[in-house]
C-alpha cells in the first residue's frame, strides 16, 4: 500500500480567522485578531512571551471558546459547530504540542498507532505499515519503535509528535512552539521537517515560535502579535523592511539580527 | 459545590457513550482490570488478614461473660467482616491507593497537554479514558470484598490456631452461626455503589486539573478526600435503605 502519493488539494486561504476577541475573566487576551492561514505554506504566529500566540493557536483549535468572531475552516465557522462537528473537524487536524504530548503508558509505536486504531478502517497489517512509514518519515530509527517516550530525548520527541500528528493524512497541522528546548542543531532538523511536511502534503501549517531562526528559516506567511493585536502580516522576506518599532524591537533584539539590519541598510 | 455537581454530572455524560472503538475499550478494559484489581490484591490480603485477626482479639476481650456463648466471637468477627469492614472500610482504603491513582494519572495527562492532543485527534477522551476505569472497578470490587471477608475469616482463624485466646472449634462454630446470605449481597451491592464513587470522582478531579505539579498533588488529594466522604454518607444511606 502506497500512502506517500496521498495528496490533498483544497482550495487557498483554507483557514481564515475574523475579528477574533478571547479574555479570561477581566483580561484581554485576543483584540479582534483577523489572520489568514494558507495551504502548502508554514504560517506563522509570533510575538513576545505573553503576546496571546498560544491562545490564538488554541482558540483556532477550539480548546479555548472565543468570546467573538469567527474562525472560519474551509468555510465552515468553528465556533458555531455542534460537538460531533468539532470532533469530525479535528480528525482533519495534526497538533504537536509544546511538550510533545506523547502518550507516555504507550510506545512510540503505540503512540502513532493510536490514531490509525481509533479512526483508520485498515487492517493491523496495514496500520504498522503506515505507522513505520510515518516514523520512517521523520528519522525514527527502527530500535526506537518500541522504545517509551520518557526513553527517547526531546528531539526525537518531537519527531515522534510529528509522525503522529501526520499518520492520518491532516489537512492541518498545527505546531505550538516545536523548538522549545531543543538545541539550535536538532530545532533546524525539526523547522525543515515541518517546512517539507508542509510542502509535500500541501497541509496548512500553523507554527507558534518566538525563534527567529525559525521564523527566517521556514517562515511562509508570518503574523505578529503584540499585547493580543494583530500588528503586522507578511512574508519573511519582507519582515527586515517593515516599518513597525515593535515589530523591529522583536526582530532585531539580538546583536546578530542588527548586524543583518545594518547591511540591509 | 454547585459548579462541581454540575461539572461531574456533564462529564459522566461524556464518559457514558457508546466508546468510538470497542476493540481499544476492550484493551483498556483490560489493563484497568490488571491495573486497579490486581495491583490491589496485595494490599487487599494483609490488611483482611490482620483486621480479622484484631476483630477477633478484641471481640474474646469484649464479651468475656459466662453468660454469653462461646461462639460468640466468630459470630461478631463474621459480621462485622461482612456488614462493615469488607464492603465499607476496605473501600476507603482502596480510595487511597485507586482514587489517588487516577486522579494523578488523569491529572498528569491534563497538564501535559495529552489529553488535549486526544481531544484533538477527534477522540472523547473521558469516554476513553474514564469508562474502563469505572467499569473495572465495578467488575473488580465485588470479587475484592468476597476475597476480603473470606481473607478476613482466615486472620481470625488464625487466632485460634495459633494463640490460646480462642479455640479454633468455637470460632468455627460461630462464623457459621446464623449465617444469613443476604449479608453478602448487602456488602456485594454497596461495594458497587463505592466503586463508582471512587472512580468517577477521582477521575473528575484529575481530569478538571489545572496548572502543574502542586496542582495534580492537590486533585490527587481532593480525590481521596471527597470519595471518602461521599462512600460514608452512602454507607449510611444504603444502610438504612437495605437492612
Amino acid at each position: 500500500m502506497c500512502f506517500h502519493v496521498c495528496y490533498y488539494k483544497y482550495s487557498e486561504d483554507l483557514i481564515e480567522c475574523t475579528n477574533i476577541v478571547k479574555s479570561f475573566d477581566e483580561l484581554l487576551v485576543l483584540d479582534h485578531v483577523s489572520a489568514t492561514f494558507e495551504d502548502g505554506k508554514v504560517n506563522m504566529i509570533i510575538g513576545q512571551s505573553g503576546s496571546g500566540k498560544t491562545v490564538l493557536l488554541k482558540s483556532l483549535l477550539g480548546i479555548h471558546t472565543i468570546d467573538s468572531g469567527r474562525i472560519e475552516y474551509d468555510g465552515r465557522n468553528l465556533p458555531e459547530m455542534k460537538e460531533n462537528e468539532v470532533r469530525m473537524l479535528h480528525r482533519e487536524v495534526g497538533v504537536l504540542f509544546q511538550g510533545s504530548a506523547l502518550f507516555d503508558s504507550l510506545t512510540v509505536m503505540e503512540n502513532v498507532l493510536f490514531p490509525l486504531q481509533m479512526f483508520s478502517h485498515m487492517t493491523l497489517d496495514e496500520m504498522t505499515e503506515r505507522a513505520r512509514f510515518c516514523l520512517n518519515r521523520v528519522q525514527i530509527a527502527e530500535h526506537a519503535l518500541a522504545l517509551m517516550p520518557s526513553e527517547i530525548s526531546g528531539g526525537m520527541q518531537k519527531r515522534v509528535a510529528i509522525a503522529r500528528a501526520i499518520a492520518l493524512n491532516p489537512k492541518y497541522l498545527f505546531c505550538d512552539e516545536p523548538n522549545s528546548g531543543l538545541d539550535p542543531q536538532t530545532s533546524l532538523v525539526i523547522d525543515k521537517l515541518i517546512q517539507d511536511i508542509t510542502r509535500e502534503y500541501n497541509i496548512c501549517t500553523v507554527v507558534n515560535t518566538h525563534d527567529m531562526n525559525s521564523i527566517m528559516e521556514v517562515g511562509d506567511n508570518i503574523i505578529f502579535l503584540k499585547n493580543g493585536i494583530k500588528e503586522w502580516q507578511g512574508s519573511r522576506q519582507d519582515i527586515f523592511h517593515v516599518d513597525n518599532e515593535a515589530l523591529n524591537n522583536f526582530v532585531f533584539a539580538s546583536e546578530l539580527y542588527k548586524e543583518i539590519q545594518q547591511v540591509h541598510k | 459545590m454547585i459548579k462541581h455537581f454540575g461539572e461531574y454530572w456533564l462529564l459522566m455524560a461524556r464518559v457514558f457513550r457508546w466508546p468510538d472503538r470497542p476493540r481499544m475499550f476492550w484493551q483498556q478494559y483490560s489493563r484497568e482490570l490488571e491495573k486497579q484489581g490486581l495491583q490491589s490484591l496485595p494490599i487487599v490480603i494483609i490488611i483482611s488478614l490482620f483486621i480479622g485477626a484484631i476483630l477477633t482479639i478484641q471481640a474474646k476481650i469484649n464479651t468475656e461473660n459466662p453468660l454469653l456463648p462461646t461462639y460468640t466471637v466468630g459470630l461478631l468477627t463474621r459480621e462485622t467482616l461482612l456488614l462493615e469492614f469488607s464492603s465499607t472500610i476496605l473501600c476507603l482504603i482502596l480510595a487511597g491507593k485507586v482514587g489517588s491513582n487516577i486522579a494523578s494519572e488523569i491529572g498528569t495527562m491534563r497538564i501535559t497537554e495529552q489529553i488535549d492532543a486526544m481531544e484533538i485527534m477527534g477522540v472523547n477522551s473521558a469516554n476513553y479514558l474514564i469508562l474502563p476505569k469505572i467499569l473495572a472497578f465495578m467488575t473488580m470490587m465485588p470479587l475484592l470484598v468476597i476475597l476480603s471477608t473470606t481473607i478476613g475469616l482466615i486472620g481470625g482463624w488464625a487466632v485460634g490456631a495459633f494463640t490460646d485466646i480462642i479455640t479454633v472449634a468455637d470460632y468455627l462454630v460461630g462464623i457459621q452461626y446464623a449465617f444469613n446470605p443476604y449479608f453478602v449481597w448487602y456488602g456485594i451491592i454497596k461495594s458497587l455503589f463505592f466503586a463508582f464513587v471512587i472512580t468517577s470522582l477521582s477521575a473528575y478531579y484529575g481530569y478538571s486539573t489545572h496548572g502543574g505539579a502542586l496542582e495534580v498533588g492537590k486533585s490527587s488529594t481532593n480525590a481521596v478526600v471527597n470519595s471518602s466522604i461521599i462512600i460514608l454518607l452512602l454507607d449510611l444511606v444504603l444502610s438504612r435503605l437495605l437492612l
